[in-house]
């Protein structure tokens, strides 16, 4: 099955693209320079004989924690090696290695480690800093109970200080106190920084850290008073052994606390942090790495899709004629190419947080914060719509792959499982759009009361101006120019500030009517949510419409602008409703909407599949058969299907155990 | 003991639990059969499942077969036949966790397909197991369209016999079940020729392993496709034929023949093959789509009400989680939903046990009714159940996304439903052909079939509710849905009209509608399932509560529907901005209400611990205990070799040279 040509439909396809899909990709990357590093470390990973291994879909969970264990173990030492530093250079290196998959080492590196740095004194530095460098300490970060997730302050997990030994006592006091689901705790980790209500002179201090050892250095047994394991079979991330840890009595010395900030003196005296405001930082940082993971996995998904929608012919659109490539259906269309749109919009928001995070933090050396509660605001909400957007993508993406997506060689099923615990992991996703919208309101309120608002809530100013009318805010339809990204902006943008105000002030009615703030905010929570991510869709299109400003190739611009004009039409088009209720748009306007949404998906038809190798995936990295460059898919599903554990011997042994002897009693 | 969080709620119920299990069983005797099989299955070992989720493909294959044919055992001793009241329960008792399903769809297949000669001689082979069927239509390159598929079956007269062959890569037959690793027989469609000339497709019995030691016969070549998402215990093959030789008699010959001269004789009417075709899409609504949906309700609502998490009013306990506005949302309108498709699947049931009798006596006008509603339905039942179950699977946080939970499972199995049986798009696309037709004959005066005569009945052109509790009442939420529905369609067919009168050809003109039609066959769709809810709920008694309760989910059902397509609804003006909100209110009030019923309304569903599988949505609530004690099961928590082979090394300061 090498060495085959490229598959002729997809030539074909290539070949009529109006654009260089090399120069898209450069935008994607931010610039030539990043897209040649970036392959050159794919090309150190690809070329390296050590990261081979047989197709994870036919191994069981154990094997593949295996493999990822033996990759993760030479990643650590070839990254140092190659003096890989940077930590997009470094993400790159490990997606490569991994496949985009999770692995064993990623708390330990991506939490256990900045978690010293940030919060360890020097002196704690000093003991665990360079042994978990060096991996003699393998650690996780465990947070999560299985009774507690999201409100941290319900965690049940103690730390009893002892005076007398100078000692920390640890308990998990419930079966829902168990620390459940940190990754790398199950098999792989010797240490964790734990998360534990303090008690000291018989008092509640609220959550600290503690650095606890769990397993025994030399023979990784689990230590006395340390129970843990891994929380068995999940949905996806079968390389990863989430774990559980059971604490019973168990005993760490004074200075194994995170004492940078909160201290507890040797007599059990407590020392209040002076500040902690900076970890909003951290939070910001982690979303912004979520809103990219969307972007990537749905371009991914969209990438094997389209890819396979042009080759796979079905059924008759002509009378007469050959079967039709399934990429030519309109319906197919339809499913697909706002996806793809989508996808796109999704790697511009990421890359505008990552890059908004970083001036702001180069701020926080100079002082000036004045930005980051509003950019905390809107990367939690972004970090929900982006989600589950792309989360439901995905599948989409599976579903037009008809009974073969179905298949683990499509490689969708992978995406789909590895990406979807992302709507519930750093902040549910429900939790952070009511995040996002206690902002709006706040916003709305600072507004009525006659403030100024600044940033991307800056169109609530435009309410008090409007609130002498005595219809909604956005009751004049706006003429709206349908070709022309920011005239639909507009249109979000009233939106936005319609539900903001509906939600803000049905939550006021209830307030009117009852006497907790809690319960009334909870009545209000859909209205709540849907005004956060009307807010979150007017932020993308505005975006995606502003990136457009920076294009230089003419052709790539107008592909670009195409894409995002099916982006905002087609979330118009969606959401109807809104902007009709609001009388943003007419019914006239609406079905204009539609049809040029139709309109549009023959003008992308023919740079589907350039878009697509714009995102420059390698096959490898993609991980499907049905996606792959060279288009030749039923030929390597033949192969990859010969590999399966069911077919290591031409008759299966429950022939002879069950088939026969029933055959030979009936 | 039951977790007192769960206790609680049923203390509560308005309603009499055990006798809406009864209404939704078909009666209490019926409820009493089907507890009779469950509890004849789930205490038999063999069919456990209880290590499902830590198996290999290898292991649940195994376990399938193994069942597959322990079940002929149980059933003999049992004294179940196939005709019994008993046997419908069979599947759902055992989850479908069983092998050689396929094996009854190749006997259905001779049964229909065959000559009465051919009946008799493979019907007792197959009932008693000395052969094991499979069905092998799907190709690798081709599913959807069946004149596609690239199959050949070369007639011979000299021999007597048919050639098959796979003449390239893409006519492999891929998918089938029970045709990797288990099948002795299967029925391959493939194109007829006769003599150079190609006679279309045809169905052939052919013999694929051995019988005596099941290796492969000569000329094929088969194993399974590998790894799927779900369906680890079915092997699910591909077939490559090259040269294989069957005698003439092998060709289903009911409705076509080839006689040994090679003419080729038609015969018969094919139309009550095309009926069964269109139950089948029926029938696998209750087991392979609903089953699963109020599986996904009890294990969510359930564990919503354990759950517990931040606080709603400061200084008290910590609040369930089903007490959030955000998360009723979610999982109310999934509950609403599956007690209306339920409905919806009596309706379609006793319309296809009318159309079978008409059929019987040659009358075969009902046909194109019941195939577009079943196309119709497959489509909207299969696409809401399986977004539902998703929803449930992430209403569950972190625990939903550990197989333990169980909801993985049923998301990946139903998911496939979307596919098979017919993809989706195409199917809505068929009922939408049904429509647009029917909508032209009802403007021209024409006579329709009953369930889209409403096409010709022009009502109201604005809604009439004047306040919040107007949208209670299923006159008006049942006229809104009814407009959309003709709205949509009869926009599409002029549409239609418009583009073939300015020139363009028929089938573009199709293709550049087919967005338009799917919205206006799933508004049909939606229509008469609001419908059928809300008259089946004036038919109930008022007695035991039940009437008010379903009444509650019909409007919420309905609701659901505005709420969350309020564009359809406002689009040329026939709910005003400020009706919406008022359905918006009454839609959101309603959470409120129907939560205080939620754990009664899974409760009634009536699933044993066993066939949840779950272990958070137990009738007992003890979730985290069970969620402990069965990950300690895990294979994973054996030792492991990757410690000795490379986190040692690893550990050992392998890297401090660095």
């Amino acid at each position: 099955a090498a060495a085959m040509s490229v598959n002729a439909d997809l030539r074909r396809e290539r070949a009529a693209a109006s654009f260089q899909p090399e120069l898209l990709t450069h935008i994607l990357d931010g610039g030539p320079e990043r897209t040649r590093r970036r392959k050159e470390i794919e090309a150190l990973v690809l070329n390296d004989p050590d990261f081979q291994h047989e197709d994870l879909n036919f191994l069981s969970r154990s094997q593949r924690y295996e493999q990822a264990i033996r990759k993760s173990s030479l990643m650590v030492m070839k990254l140092r090696e190659y003096g890989i530093a940077d930590p997009e250079e470094i993400y790159w290196f490990k997606s490569f290695v991994h496949r985009g998959r999770p692995e064993p080492l990623d708390l330990h590196l991506g939490m256990f480690l900045p978690t010293l740095l940030t919060q360890a004194t020097p002196e704690q530095q000093d003991r665990f800093f360079m042994p978990a460098w060096n991996l003699e300490i393998i650690g996780t970060y465990a947070q999560t109970e299985m009774g507690h997730g999201t409100h941290l302050r319900g965690l049940e997990t103690t730390a009893t200080y002892d005076p007398s030994t100078q000692e920390f006592i640890l308990n998990s006091p419930t079966v829902t106190s168990i620390k459940w689901w940190p990754g790398g705790l199950g098999k792989t980790s010797n240490h964790a920084i734990v998360l534990a209500q303090l008690y000291t002179q018989g008092q509640c201090k609220g959550l600290h850290a503690f650095i606890v050892p769990i397993r025994q250095l030399g023979t990784h047994e689990p230590l006395p008073g340390i129970t843990v394991g891994d929380i068995g079979p999940k949905f996806g991330y079968d390389e990863m052994d989430n774990g559980y840890l059971k604490m019973d009595n168990f005993r760490i010395p004074r200075e194994n606390m995170l004492m940078k900030y909160a201290q507890v003196e040797p007599d059990g005296t407590y020392v209040k942090p002076v500040s902690d405001k900076l970890t909003y930082g951290t939070m910001v940082f982690i979303r912004s790495l979520i809103v990219g993971d969307s972007a990537r996995s749905l371009s991914r998904a969209c990438t094997i899709a389209i890819r396979y929608s042009a080759v796979r012919h079905q059924s008759e659109l002509k009378p007469g004629e050959p079967e039709p490539q399934i990429l030519d259906y309109q319906t197919q269309q339809y499913k697909l190419f706002p996806l793809l749109a989508t996808a796109y919009a999704f790697h511009f928001v990421g890359a505008y947080i990552k890059d908004t995070y970083h001036r702001i933090s180069g701020d926080i050396s100079t002082g000036d914060l004045s930005e980051l509660p509003e950019l905390h605001a809107l990367t939690a909400g972004l970090k929900a719509f982006t989600s589950w957007t792309a989360n439901a993508g995905i599948e989409e993406c599976r579903m037009a792959c008809g009974g073969h997506g179905y298949s683990r060689c499509s490689g969708i099923p992978d995406i789909y499982v590895t990406f979807t615990p992302s709507c519930t992991y750093e902040g549910e996703n429900t939790v952070m759009m009511l995040q996002t919208a206690r902002f709006l309101v706040k916003s709305y309120t600072q507004v009525t009361s006659g403030q100024q608002v600044t940033g991307m809530v800056s169109y609530l100013n435009d309410l008090s101006r409007q609130r002498i009318q005595p219809q909604h805010v956005a009751a004049r339809t706006v003429t709206m120019r349908i070709n022309d990204p920011t005239s639909l902006v507009e249109a979000y943008k009233s939106r936005a500030a319609r539900l903001v105000e509906s939600a803000a002030k049905n939550l006021q009615a209830e307030l009117n009517h009852r006497k907790s703030k809690e319960d009334a905010w909870n009545r209000t929570s859909v209205d709540l949510v849907r005004a956060s991510e009307a807010h979150c869709h007017y932020v993308i299109v505005k975006l995606f419409t502003a990136k457009l400003a920076e294009v230089g190739d003419a052709a790539v611009g107008a592909v670009l602008t195409d894409l995002c004009l099916l982006y905002a039409l087609f979330g118009i088009s969606r959401n109807a409703g809104d902007f009709l209720q609001a009388g943003i748009l007419t019914s006239a306007q609406i079905s204009q909407v539609n049809q040029h949404v139709k309109e549009l998906l023959a003008v992308i038809r023919p740079n589907a599949v350039a878009l697509v190798d714009s995102f420059d995936f390698h096959d490898v990295h993609l991980g499907s058969v049905l996606g792959r460059y060279d288009g030749n898919v039923y030929e390597n599903m033949f192969e990859w299907a010969k590999k399966s554990p069911l077919n290591k011997t031409q008759v299966h042994e429950s022939f002879h155990k069950h088939l026969k002897p029933m055959q030979a009693k009936l | 003991s039951v977790n007192p969080d769960l206790a609680s709620e049923r203390q509560t119920a308005s309603f009499c639990v055990e006798k809406l299990t009864a209404l939704l069983d078909g009666g209490a005797e019926q409820t009493r059969i089907r507890r009779a099989v469950v509890e004849a299955i789930e205490s038999d070992p063999v069919f456990s499942r209880e290590n499902q989720y830590f198996q290999t493909q290898n292991e649940r294959y195994e376990a399938a077969v193994m069942k597959a044919v322990h079940l002929q055992k149980k059933m003999h001793e049992m004294g179940w036949t196939e005709n019994g009241p008993e046997y419908k329960y069979i599947y759902r008792a055992l989850s479908g966790d069983v092998a050689f399903l396929l094996h009854r769809v190749f006997m259905r297949s001779i049964s229909v397909l065959g000559s009465d000669k051919q009946i008799a001689k493979w019907i007792p082979l197959a009932t008693q197991h000395k052969l094991i069927g499979s069905y092998a239509q799907t190709e690798l390159g081709h599913g959807t369209y069946l004149q596609g598929l690239e199959t050949t079956a070369v007639f011979d007269t000299a021999t007597q016999e048919f050639i098959l062959n796979t003449p390239k890569i893409s006519a492999m037959k891929w998918w089938p079940g029970d045709m990797g690793r288990s099948a002795t027989h299967t029925v391959v469609f493939a194109q007829l020729y006769i003599h150079g000339k190609c006679y279309g497709i045809h169905p052939f019995i052919v013999q694929i392993r051995s019988l005596q030691d099941h290796s492969l016969c000569p000329g094929i070549t088969a194993g399974d496709i590998g790894p799927k998402m779900n369906f680890e215990h079915i092997d699910n093959g591909y077939l490559l034929l090259k040269n294989v030789r069957i005698p003439r008699e092998n060709m289903l010959s009911k409705f076509c023949e080839v006689r040994p001269d090679g003419t080729y004789v038609r015969q018969g009417s094919q139309k009550i093959n095309y009926f069964t075709m269109t139950t089948v899409r029926i029938s696998l609504i209750s087991d392979e789509v609903l089953t699963p949906l109020m599986k996904a309700c009890t294990i969510a609502i359930r564990y919503s009400v354990v759950r517990r998490q931040s606080k709603l009013r400061p200084g008290e306990q910590e609040a369930k989680i089903l007490d959030y506005q955000t998360q009723q949302e979610k999982l109310l309108s999934q509950l609403a939903a599956a007690y209306a498709f339920h409905f919806i699947n009596d309706y379609l049931q006793e319309l296809f046990n009318r159309g079978y009798r008409e059929i019987q006596n040659k009358n075969f006008d009902m046909l194109p009714e019941l195939h577009a509603l079943s196309s119709g339905f497959k489509a909207v039942i299969t696409q809401h159940c399986t977004a539902g179950v998703e929803i449930c699977l992430r209403a569950c946080g972190g625990h939903g996304y550990s197989l333990l939970s169980g909801l993985p499972s049923l998301y990946t199995k139903i998911l496939a439903s979307c596919i098979y049986e017919g993809e989706n798009t195409i199917l809505l696309l068929q009922t939408a052909r049904f429509l647009i037709k029917c909508f032209m004959a009802a403007s021209s005066g024409q006579p329709v079939p009953p369930s889209v005569t409403y096409l010709a009945s022009v009502k109201h052109s604005k809604c009439p509710a004047k306040n919040k509790l107007d949208f209670l009442s299923p006159d008006i939420y049942t006229e809104a849905y009814q407009h959309v529905a003709v709205r949509l369609i009869s926009n599409t067919a002029a549409k239609l009209q418009d583009l073939v009168q300015s020139g363009v050809k028929k089938h573009d003109a199709w293709n550049q509608c087919t967005v338009q039609l799917v919205q206006a066959a799933k508004a049909h769709c939606h229509y008469i399932a609001v419908k059928n809810f809300a008259e089946t709920v004036e038919k109930l008694e008022a007695k035991a509560g039940i009437q008010k309760i379903m009444k509650h989910l019909c409007d919420l059902f309905a609701l659901h529907g505005i709420f969350s397509n309020t564009g359809a609804f406002l689009h040329d003006g026939y709910t005003s901005a400020a009706q919406m909100d008022m359905a918006t209110a009454s839609y959101l009030d309603l959470l409120a209400v129907i939560r205080k019923d939620a754990v009664p309304l899974v409760d009634a569903f009536d699933f044993t611990d066993k066939s949840l599988n779950s272990a958070l949505g137990s009738y007992d609530g003890q979730v985290y205990q069970r969620l402990y004690e069965w990950a300690q099961r895990a294979p994973t928590n054996q030792m492991s070799p990757a410690y000795e082979r490379y986190l040692k090394p690893l550990l050992h300061n392998t890297l401090s040279k660095l």
